[in-house]
């Protein structure tokens, strides 16, 4: 299940705020299914500024690469490090242990124009076909 | 012409066993009357055009005909031939050629689907594993088309890493391979300078500097000052190399090289006119993912048992396409398998062996040659297996006559090296060889001498 | 390797016949060299015993889709092993070779009538290698008019993957082309992006989905309308040789895989040779060398090097894959004018005739006569069955046949791409189609069984992940 309190793109990356002003960027639980067994995650470095809908980094399968896109926009404050040493993180537990970044949000009231998860679950059921 | 005119050919090839009967079944079986049914989306005024192409012939009447066409071509053993320059002639085992032309590594694919292709995928760790090994560096991948790509390849990959769009080529690099360099660099953009022999000069715009060691000359760079130099400029140390010279000689790796090519054809490849080769690639383990080519690695099977796959696959083109670190697909497997084979039979102490004969052989030939009356070699800075003449007269002269003595002599570098001729010796050069190319050396000297007088 | 032992000898080691010259300066010397130590015996029946664990053309049937592998002649192998060809250095002088040059000025004749085109080099050393020199024929060919602002490549959606890659290396953007519900071009999505920053045309002809484009003189002329290069990707050639001459059709620059379609045995993955031929307009660009014929008065005839024009460069240090051009050269010169529009007859027939038995087991997504290849999709076994094109292909094997080219091209969802070549008897095609049946049928009874093939090889399924994940390339010492 997608979990309620969190925002979705298009590009299935999720958002989330954690207590204290940060929010928390990943892929979905959906996304990392396609890609299958994910081997490799390039993040850009801590300190950089990411925009919304524009590729950030890649994240790699066996035999897929696809870029990742920024839900909103904002400064890189930590990446998640055991992405290097294990990357199926990111298929084990997408919304949690499996996350990307954390970032301080630039401008909170684009987090309106992303989805609530259950428009996210109408959303992919309509992809899946 | 008729349309369907091929329908009932009477022609038949060994190599196409459809009979009249078996298309006749098929076709009816498909549904359609006649083979150009088959081809009716073709625009029907060009189907079927006529072939300038000479008729079918027989096997035997085709091996004549080769025989022939070979036959018009000087053989090293009919002459005594000096030529390197990136194309070198050694000893090759048979095993090479009995083994490498098996059924079984001669006659598959690419190696996608592991389960059915381990033998190729584990030759393949094995040649990147003797790679590492001869180049000191700490992986390989599984070659490129030959040692001129593979330069021009490490390039691109330096421009990747450093993000820069310049580079630095010691002037001492082979000229084949600059040229080949401009073919790949130019559409990119990608700026070239030109290093003046021994003189440091690199600076921040570089992605790297190329050195050839020994380079095309044969002689040994002073790498240890070259990769200062480019590393304090925040470049690449790209080093282009002979494999054969890495038997005895240090390695790339130990002058902090990063990238390291090189032409693998020495390493029991024939000279084959040009090619097939192999281009070896290795780089530092920090680069892996902005390699070219191919890679194999040692994995677990469903039943915990090792085997090999290739991987890393998602820097390839039949994945990220137009945004692949190379756009190579079918490289040289096989000419990388008869190099694996080699390798492994000249093993530790072979290939040890062998560099020392070039080198003896090598040194024997240039001491007697600067001894000649009228020709000079500079015995003074190190040099493997290559070395340059300085000739009384043109070389170009000077190889004429030689032929006509049954020996080929070196490569004419008189455009960089006034009267320069390039020579090679190998350990396939005999004694005797050797000694007949410093006779004929004196004679046209003493021969050019009269004849000017 | 960990079956070295300390002290033996793969090979017999020549002794030194000049006298012993001065040491070379120690500290140019490495100290060390960690390399296998194996007897030759001990070598050959590693290799022999690892080869084993191969699928190959002359054991299996190898319908492995876009790759052409068709059966290698034996004397071809022997002919380019000659020593007047395989010991010749490359650096000799033209009068020494005239053999090596003759038989590759032929081959350039034959190739450009054969594809209907001006001229030839042999420089490429693979089809990627001629898709790149194509580029970068097609980028010299603008800049030469003074036309700067082509700096668009239009590739198909169905193209291999060296194509974008090769126009990327080549300096250009890539603007990728829908294909239409036939399988053709999509002439409205082409009108669309047609300019005057267009540089040129990729197309695959045959397409990579085995199907010939009907739209293709409409294509050209839309292309050529607008000032662009029609290349042609001539991978696919084994379907059109002696049938159709894509030159005649207003192609601009073609390559060929020599190794596919004029049997350079594969070798596990090369080495190749990827010719390129061109119109008369782009004669001048082609890369360097190109062999020519001169008539002396004495009327003997001497073949050189000539460097075109304007040509692109060199694509490798030498002349390209020589190796692999005799071969080629042999097998055309066997097949003759009579044998050469067999080739892609019987490629054709075969692939249709897999085609239409097939039809309604997998699902057939381009419904309509294919050309030397079928593309199927096993998306109704996955629906039906939650079995994938994978799991077909891994059974394949149980049954001693390489898998097809899967999941290629990618618009095909669920691909299985087949492609028998002319070399293949009706008995062995046959044999596949029942298998192919009887894999289906197994897919509704016992899925499983197709989950967990092959189940006779040296290694079950192998974990990619982990290899890519903790990459393993070397053994250390
Ligand atoms: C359609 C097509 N284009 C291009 C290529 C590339 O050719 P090569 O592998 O010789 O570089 C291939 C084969 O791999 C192919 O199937």
């Amino acid at each position: 299940m997608n979990p309620s309190e969190f925002k979705f793109s298009e590009e299935h990356e999720w958002v989330n705020s954690t207590n204290n002003g940060e929010f928390t960027i990943g892929i979905t639980d959906f996304a990392a299914g396609t890609l299958g067994d994910v081997v490799f995650v390039e993040l850009p470095e801590v300190g950089s500024e990411i925009k919304q809908f524009e590729k950030f980094g890649e994240i790699e399968s066996v035999k897929a690469v696809s870029d990742l896109f920024a839900p909103i926009s904002g400064t890189i404050l930590k990446k998640n490090e055991n992405l290097t040493s294990e990357p199926e993180l990111v298929n084990q537990d997408a919304y949690g242990d499996g996350w990307l970044i954390t970032i301080a949000p630039k401008d909170l009231t684009e987090l309106d124009s992303l989805m609530s998860s259950q428009d996210y679950g109408k959303f992919t059921e309509s992809q899946s076909h | 012409m008729s349309a369907d005119q091929n329908t009932d050919l009477k022609f038949t090839s060994p190599y196409t066993p459809n009979t009249k009967n078996d298309r006749a079944e098929m076709l009816k079986a498909i549904g359609v009357k006649t083979v150009d049914d088959l081809f009716r989306d073709i625009p029907e005024n060009y189907l079927n055009p006529e072939l300038k192409i000479p008729d079918a012939i027989s096997e035997m009447e085709l091996v004549q005909e080769m025989e022939e066409l070979a036959g018009l071509n000087a053989v090293p053993g009919d002459y005594a031939s000096f030529l390197g320059s990136g194309a070198y002639r050694h000893f090759i085992p048979s095993i090479v050629n009995r083994l490498a032309l098996r059924s079984e590594f001669m006659t598959c694919y690419t190696p996608y689907q592991p389960e059915v292709s381990q033998g190729t995928l584990q030759a393949h760790f094995e040649f990147q594993s003797m790679v590492c090994q001869l180049t000191g560096m700490d992986v390989a991948n599984a070659g490129m088309y030959d040692g001129s790509t593979a330069l021009s390849e490490a390039v691109l990959m330096a421009c990747r890493v450093t993000k820069k769009s310049a580079i630095n080529v010691l002037d001492s690099v082979s000229p084949q391979y600059k040229e080949v360099l401009k073919t790949f660099l130019d559409a990119p953009g990608i700026k070239m300078d030109s290093l003046k022999d021994g003189m440091a000069s690199s600076n921040e715009s570089h992605a790297c500097l190329i050195v050839q060691q020994p380079n095309y000359f044969g002689y040994f760079e002073d790498l240890t000052t070259l990769s200062d130099d480019i590393h304090k400029a925040g470049g690449l140390l790209i080093v282009l190399t002979d494999p054969i010279s890495l038997g005895m000689y240090k390695t790339p790796a130990d002058y902090g090289a990063d990238i390291v090519v090189a032409e693998g054809q020495s390493l029991g490849i024939s000279t084959s006119y040009g090619g097939p080769y192999v281009g070896l690639f290795a780089c530092k383990q920090d680069y892996i993912r902005q390699m070219p080519g191919r890679i194999v690695g040692r994995t677990k099977d469903t039943n915990g048992e090792t085997g090999y796959v290739l991987t890393l696959q998602t820097r390839e083109q039949h994945i990220r396409r137009d945004r692949a670190t190379s756009n190579i697909c079918t490289s040289v497997g096989l000419i990388a398998l008869m190099s694996t084979i080699y390798m492994i039979s000249q093993g530790k102490q072979g290939l040890k062996h062998i560099a020392n004969l070039c080198y003896q052989k090598a040194h024997y030939a240039a001491a007697q040659i600067n001894d000649i009356q009228g020709y000079s070699v500079n015995l003074d800075r190190p040099f493997f297996k290559e070395f340059v003449i300085s000739c009384p007269i043109s070389p170009a002269k000077i190889n004429k006559r030689l032929l006509s003595k049954k020996i080929i002599g070196g490569i004419d570098v008189s455009s960089q090296i006034k009267n320069g001729m390039l020579v090679c010796i190998t350990e396939t050069n005999s004694r005797q060889e050797i000694d007949s190319l410093v006779t004929a050396l004196r004679e046209i000297s003493a021969e050019i001498g009269s004849d000017e007088k | 390797m960990d079956r070295s032992v300390a002290g033996r000898i793969g090979t017999t080691l020549p002794k030194l016949d000049v006298p012993v010259q001065d040491d070379p300066p120690k500290n140019l010397l490495r100290e060390s060299l960690e390399m296998p130590e194996l007897s030759e015996s001990e070598i050959v029946r590693y290799l022999t015993q690892i080869s084993t664990f191969n699928f190959s053309i002359d054991h299996n049937f190898y319908p492995l889709g876009s790759c052409t592998m068709k059966y290698n002649p034996k004397v071809n192998d022997d002919i380019a092993a000659l020593p007047g060809f395989s010991e010749i250095h490359p650096l000799q002088e033209e009068s020494t070779v005239q053999g090596a040059l003759k038989l590759m000025h032929h081959l350039q004749n034959i190739l450009a009538d054969i594809t209907g085109m001006a001229g030839t080099s042999l420089a490429p050393m693979a089809g990627a290698e001629g898709e790149l020199a194509g580029m970068l024929m097609t980028r010299a060919y603008h800049q030469r008019n003074g036309d700067t602002k082509r700096t668009k490549i239009l590739v198909p959606d169905s193209a291999h993957g060296t194509n974008p890659a090769s126009a990327v290396m080549a300096g250009f953007e890539v603007i990728s082309l829908n294909t239409d519900s036939k399988g053709n071009t999509d002439i409205e999505a082409l009108k669309y992006v047609l300019s005057d920053e267009i540089a040129g045309f990729m197309l695959t002809q045959p397409s990579t989905l085995g199907l010939f484009d009907t739209n293709i003189l409409e294509v050209v002329n839309m292309v050529r309308d607008v000032g662009g290069i029609i290349y042609g990707d001539g991978a696919n050639l084994n379907a059109l040789v002696g049938k159709l001459k894509p030159g005649d059709l207003g192609f601009d620059i073609l390559h060929s895989n020599l190794h596919k379609t004029f049997t350079q045995p594969h070798g596990g993955g090369g080495p190749g040779a990827g010719a390129v031929m061109v119109s008369e307009r782009i004669l001048p660009f082609l890369p360097t060398p190109v062999i020519d014929r001169q008539i002396d008065k004495s009327n003997s005839e001497f073949y050189s090097f000539t460097r075109p024009e304007h040509t692109i460069g060199k694509m490798g240090a030498f002349h390209g894959n020589f190796g692999a051009l005799v071969r080629a050269y042999a097998y055309i010169r066997t097949l003759g004018k009579q044998g050469v529009p067999k080739v892609s007859e019987d490629a054709v027939i075969n692939a249709n005739y897999i085609r239409t038995q097939l039809k309604g087991i997998y699902d057939l997504p381009y419904d309509r006569t294919c050309m030397h290849e079928v593309v199927f999709s096993a998306r109704n076994l996955k629906r039906d069955y939650g079995v994938t094109a994978l799991d077909v292909s891994k059974r394949l094997i149980d049954y001693g046949i390489h898998p097809p080219t899967m999941y290629f091209p990618l618009i095909v969802e669920e691909a299985l791409m087949i492609e028998p070549t002319e070399t293949e008897s009706k008995e062995t095609i046959d044999e596949f189609i029942d298998i192919m049946k009887k894999i289906a049928q197994e897919a509704e009874d016992d899925p499983g069984l197709l989950k967990e093939a092959p189940h006779n090889t040296p290694n079950t399924r192998l974990d990619e992940a982990l290899a890519a994940r903790e990459p393993d390339l070397r053994w250390n010492k």
